[in-house]
C-alpha cells in the first residue's frame, strides 16, 4: 500500500452534490454502457474533476471506487489535485502494485503500464479482476473497432484515438484465456465506452 | 375461491396486519406488556435474541420480542434487518474476558482453579418441578446472600493456567494479523477460515448447534469434549476512534464463554498437547456457548488431521446451514405462490400417465391377441 | 414499514426520511452495482456478494430488492410481479415498498416499465431496448441439485465441467421418456457458463435468447448476482435426438383467448371443473381491453383483474 499523507483540501473540488441521486444516474449510464460493449454514455452531468482527470473518468470513479476497492493511479497522477480529490471523495487506498488494484486510473497518453500485471481474477472467481478507466482525447477519430460479443446485436464500431497500436493486441491475448480478463472503461471528455472481456476486437484499419 | 385468496392484494395485507396487532395484544383485560419488563424478566430469551441477531442492545431486542409475539427466530430477523441499517464506525478491540466480571465460573477438568469455582445465577440444580408461586405473581424474592469474600478482579483463564506447562494449545495472536472475516459484509467463502467459522456459529441457530454438538458427543464425528471452564459476567468493550486514537470504554456488556478440552494432537511438531474448541456468546448462554465450542472442535478436523466424516466435521454443511434467519426465509418461502412451476410439473405428469397408460393398453392388447392365438 | 408518508419527489435523502432512498446506504449499492458491472462482464457467472438483510424474508425476494435498490431512481417506471401477475400479494408487498421508499413511478404495463421484477415468470410481451429485468432467485447454482458442495460446482464452472448436468438429462430420458423439469431449466449463456434462469417454467427460456433487454438474478440469501447482457445467446440445454420444448396447452386462455401465453390452471370445484388464464395478468387485461374474448369471458376473474393493483 502507498503511504497515505495529510489531505490538503484547501484547492478541493466538490464531488457529487447529490451522492444519492447523482451516483444512481451515473451508474445506471455506466451500467448501459457496460450491458452494450460500444455503447456511448454520456456523463455531462457529472461534475468538473481537478486537471488530470477528464469527467466520465472521475464520474467512473466517484461512482464506483470507495474504501473497499483499492486504486492504481497513473504515476503521472501521483501527488496532483486529482489524487487529492480521488482520496477525498473516494476515501479509496492507492496502491502501488499493479496486481492489488480493483480498479485504475490509467492516463492512455503516459506509458502505458503492461495489462498483464493487473489482477486477471481467478478461475472460480473471475469477479476478482481489475477495471481499468482508461483516459482517451477522443472516442472517435482513431483507428476503426469492430466489436462483437454479448451486447450487441450484430457488429458495431468505435474509433478511440490515443491507444498504443499495440494495444489492442496486448488486450486480446489477456482475454483469449476466457474466463481470466480485464474489463475496460474508455473515457474521453464527457463520454465513457465500455469494453469488458467478452468483447471481441477487430481492428481495421487506421 | 382460493384464486381470490392468493390475489388478495393491497386490502388483503393492511387487513392481515391489523388482525396480527390484534392477536399480538391478546385478551385486552390483561394488562399489556412493558419492553422493560421483557428485558429484565426474560432475559435470557433477550439474550439469544441479541446473540443471533449480532447486535447488543438489550432493549431493542426486548422489543422485538414484544413485536415478534415471543417468537425469537422472528425477533432475531427483526433485530438484524435493523442492524443492517446502522452505519459502521469501525471495529471494537478485541474483548478481554480474563478481566471478565465474573458471576459464574465452572471448570469440570479440575477440582479446583485459581479464582476458584462460582456457581453463579444457574438452572443446573434446581429441581425442575413447576413453581406454582411464581404463578400467584409472587412479587419480589428476597436478596441471595452475599459471599463473605469478593472475587479476585481478574480471573486467570484455563487456558492461562496451563501455559506455562504447554498441556493446552495456545493459539498465537499475531500483531499483524489481517482483521477478521466478517459476514456481514462478505458472503461465505471456502475454504472458510476459523475466524469465519467463529463468526458464524456466533450468530448460528441455538437449536442447530446443540443438536450438531450432540451429533458428535454421541459418536458422528466424536471430539470428545471436557469443559475446560466455562464463564459468564461482564466484560468492558473499547474502542479506538480514529479521530482521538487512544482506546475508551463504549459498553460493559455480559457474555459467556467456554473452552472446550478435546483430543490431543502434536501441532507443528511441538510435544502433543490438548486441542481446543472456543464458544463466546453475547449474554447468559451456556446452551450455546458450549455447544459452539464442540461444533468448533469438530470443524477443525482436516486442520488437525483427522477424517472429516460426520455432519459436524463438514463446514459447508455446518456453515451454510446454521443460519436461524436464512434457513427460516428459505423454509417458509414455500407458503409463497408457486402455481406456476406447479403448472409446469402438472403438465408434465399429465402426460407422462397418459403416454405410459396408452403405452399399458397397447401391451395388453398386444398379449390379449397373443392369448386369443394360442 | 413505520415510515412516515413522503412527499412525492422528494429530494433523495431529504430530512423527511427515516431511511436511505431505496432503501440501502450509499455503500451497500455501491458494492452491488460492482458486482452488476463484473456479472455483466462475465454473463453467467454467479458474483458473489455481500447480501444484506432485507426488511423482507429471504425466500421473499431480497436478492431482486437489493439489485432493484442499487439500480432504481426517481425516473425509472417500476413494475413487480410473482407468477406473472401484478397483483399476487409479494408482488404488491414489493412494489409499495419502492413506491414509498424511491419515490418511484408504478405501473402494470409491461410496455412502460423501465425496470421489471420478478418471481418465476417473463412476461409475454416481448421486453425492449432500454428496460431492466430483475429476477428474484432462490438458488442461483443450476447445478446444486446435482452437487450439494459449492466448492465442487465452483470448480465445474471454473472449469466448464457440465458433463454432470448432462447425464442428469439423460437419466431422465431413460426414465421418462423426455427430459423433465417444467421450471428453472438449465441454460448455457454464450456457451460458457452453464446458468439457471430461476425458476421460470421453461416456456419462458426462449425469451432470453439474444433479449434487447439487460437480464439481472439476484439471490440474496445464496448471496449471489448474475446476468445476461442484451443480444447474447442463450441455449436451453437438450440433446440432437431430444431436442428442447416448452409447455404447450390443448386449451385457450378461457378470458382472453390467448392461445401462445402460459396458462395457470384454475380450480372451479371438486367435481375436476377446470378453467385455463393467462399467468401473465397484464398480458391478458390488455387483449381483453383489446376486444378479444374467451370461452369464459367475463367470469368474476377477469373483474378481478380489472381493479388496478396499488
Amino acid at each position: 500500500m502507498a503511504t497515505q499523507t495529510a489531505l490538503d483540501l484547501s484547492q478541493l473540488l466538490p464531488g457529487f452534490a447529490d451522492p444519492t441521486r447523482e451516483s444512481q444516474a451515473a451508474f445506471r449510464a455506466i451500467m448501459n454502457a457496460t450491458a452494450r460493449p460500444g455503447l456511448v454514455a454520456d456523463l455531462a452531468a457529472a461534475p468538473t474533476p481537478p486537471a488530470g482527470l477528464n469527467r466520465a473518468a472521475g464520474a467512473a470513479a466517484l461512482t464506483l471506487v470507495d474504501q473497499d476497492t483499492p486504486l492504481w493511479l497513473d504515476p503521472g497522477l501521483h501527488g496532483s489535485a486529482a489524487e487529492t480529490w480521488l482520496r477525498f471523495h473516494c476515501s479509496c487506498p492507492l496502491v502501488t502494485a499493479q496486481v492489488d488494484a480493483n480498479f485504475a486510473i490509467i492516463d492512455a497518453g503516459s506509458d502505458m503500464p503492461a495489462l498483464a500485471e493487473f489482477n486477471q481474477g481467478d478461475a472460480r472467481y473471475p469477479d476478482q479482476a481489475a477495471t481499468l478507466i482508461i483516459m482517451l482525447p477522443a472516442l472517435a477519430g482513431g483507428p476503426t473497432l469492430e466489436l462483437r460479443g454479448p451486447g450487441i446485436a450484430d457488429v458495431t464500431r468505435i474509433a478511440p484515438q490515443g491507444l498504443s497500436p499495440g494495444f489492442w493486441a496486448e488486450r486480446a491475448e489477456l482475454v483469449a484465456h476466457f474466463q481470466y480478463g480485464i474489463d475496460l472503461k474508455l473515457c474521453a471528455g464527457d463520454q465513457l465506452v465500455s469494453i469488458p472481456r467478452t468483447t471481441r476486437i477487430i481492428t481495421t484499419g487506421a | 375461491m382460493a384464486y381470490v385468496a392468493v390475489k388478495g392484494g393491497e386490502r388483503a395485507i393492511t387487513n392481515a396486519h391489523a388482525w396480527l396487532a390484534e392477536t399480538r395484544r391478546g385478551n385486552p383485560a390483561v394488562p399489556e406488556l412493558s419492553v422493560a419488563q421483557i428485558r429484565e424478566q426474560m432475559q435470557l430469551a433477550v439474550d439469544r435474541v441479541m446473540a443471533e441477531g449480532s447486535c447488543h442492545d438489550p432493549e431493542l431486542a426486548a422489543l422485538a420480542i414484544k413485536q415478534a409475539r415471543g417468537d425469537l427466530p422472528e425477533a432475531i430477523f427483526l433485530l438484524r434487518a435493523y442492524r443492517t441499517t446502522l452505519p459502521r464506525f469501525g471495529a471494537s478491540v478485541p474483548v478481554e474476558t480474563e478481566h471478565m466480571a465474573v458471576q459464574r465460573r465452572v471448570s469440570a477438568a479440575f477440582k479446583d482453579i485459581p479464582g476458584g469455582q462460582v456457581l453463579g445465577p444457574t438452572f443446573d440444580y434446581t429441581h425442575r418441578l413447576l413453581d406454582f408461586k411464581l404463578a400467584a405473581e409472587g412479587g419480589v424474592p428476597a436478596a441471595a446472600p452475599v459471599a463473605d469474600e469478593t472475587m479476585p478482579a481478574a480471573m486467570p483463564t484455563i487456558a492461562s493456567v496451563f501455559a506455562q506447562e504447554g498441556l493446552l494449545e495456545t493459539p498465537a495472536v499475531a500483531e499483524d494479523a489481517p482483521e477478521p472475516f466478517d459476514l456481514t459484509r462478505e458472503p461465505m467463502a471456502f475454504p472458510a477460515a476459523r475466524d469465519q467459522r467463529l463468526q458464524a456459529l456466533a450468530r448460528g441457530d441455538e437449536g442447530f448447534l446443540l443438536s450438531l454438538a450432540y451429533s458428535s458427543q454421541r459418536g458422528w464425528g466424536s471430539t470428545h469434549p471436557l469443559c475446560g471452564e466455562i464463564r459468564m459476567g461482564n466484560v468492558s468493550v473499547g474502542f479506538v476512534p480514529e479521530e482521538l486514537g487512544f482506546e475508551i470504554e463504549i459498553a460493559d456488556v455480559t457474555m459467556t464463554e467456554c473452552l472446550m478440552l478435546s483430543g490431543f494432537a502434536s501441532l507443528d511438531g511441538e510435544l502433543p498437547q490438548y486441542t481446543t474448541g472456543y464458544g463466546l456468546t453475547f449474554g447468559h448462554n451456556e446452551r450455546k456457548a458450549m455447544s459452539m465450542a464442540i461444533v468448533d472442535r469438530a470443524l477443525r478436523a482436516a486442520e488437525l488431521g483427522e477424517e472429516v466424516v460426520a455432519p459436524c466435521q463438514d463446514s459447508e454443511f455446518v456453515l451454510y446451514h446454521s443460519d436461524t434467519v436464512e434457513a427460516s426465509g428459505f423454509v417458509q418461502h414455500l407458503k409463497l405462490p408457486h402455481y406456476v412451476d406447479f403448472q409446469a410439473d402438472l403438465l408434465f405428469l399429465r402426460r407422462l400417465r397418459k403416454e405410459q397408460a396408452a403405452a399399458r393398453a397397447a401391451a395388453a392388447t398386444t398379449d390379449a391377441m397373443k392369448e386369443a392365438a394360442e | 414499514m413505520t415510515a412516515p408518508p413522503t412527499t412525492p419527489n422528494a429530494p433523495a435523502n431529504s430530512e423527511e426520511r427515516y431511511y436511505n432512498y431505496a432503501y440501502l446506504d450509499e455503500q451497500t449499492k455501491r458494492m452491488i452495482r460492482r458486482a452488476i458491472l463484473k456479472a455483466l462482464a462475465v454473463p453467467g457467472y454467479q458474483v458473489p456478494f455481500g447480501s444484506r438483510e432485507m426488511p423482507v424474508p429471504y425466500g421473499w425476494g431480497t436478492g431482486g430488492i437489493q439489485l432493484t435498490a442499487a439500480i432504481i431512481g426517481p425516473d425509472d417506471v417500476y413494475k413487480c410481479i410473482d407468477q406473472g401477475a401484478d397483483d399476487t400479494t409479494n408482488a404488491v408487498s414489493i412494489r409499495r415498498f419502492f413506491a414509498t421508499v424511491a419515490d418511484v413511478a408504478t405501473t402494470e404495463d409491461t410496455g412502460a416499465a423501465t425496470i421489471i421484477q420478478s418471481r418465476h415468470r417473463i412476461p409475454e410481451r416481448p421486453l425492449e431496448d432500454g428496460q431492466v429485468m430483475v429476477f428474484q432467485v432462490p438458488q442461483p447454482e443450476p447445478l446444486r441439485g446435482l452437487e450439494p458442495r459449492e466448492t465442487e460446482t465452483r470448480a465445474m464452472h471454473a472449469y466448464a465441467e457440465y458433463g454432470l448436468q448432462y447425464v442428469s438429462l439423460y437419466e431422465n430420458i431413460s426414465a421418462f421418456g423426455r427430459i423433465a423439469g417444467g421450471a428453472g431449466y438449465p441454460v448455457l449463456i454464450d456457451e460458457r457458463y452453464l446458468m439457471s434462469p430461476s425458476p421460470i417454467p421453461k416456456f419462458d427460456n426462449p425469451k432470453m435468447d439474444m433479449c434487447p433487454a439487460i437480464l439481472l438474478f439476484g439471490a440474496g440469501r445464496e448471496k449471489r448476482i448474475y446476468a445476461v447482457p442484451p443480444y447474447t445467446r442463450v441455449r436451453s440445454l437438450d440433446f440432437e435426438d431430444y431436442p428442447f420444448e416448452v409447455q404447450s396447452w390443448e386449451q385457450c386462455c378461457a378470458l382472453c383467448a390467448a392461445t401462445d401465453s402460459y396458462l395457470d390452471e384454475v380450480v372451479l370445484d371438486d367435481q375436476n371443473n377446470r378453467m385455463f388464464v393467462c399467468s401473465d395478468s397484464n398480458h391478458c387485461a390488455t387483449r381483453r381491453a383489446q376486444g378479444h374474448a374467451g370461452p369464459m369471458a367475463g367470469h368474476s376473474l377477469a373483474h378481478l383483474d380489472e381493479e388496478p393493483a396499488q
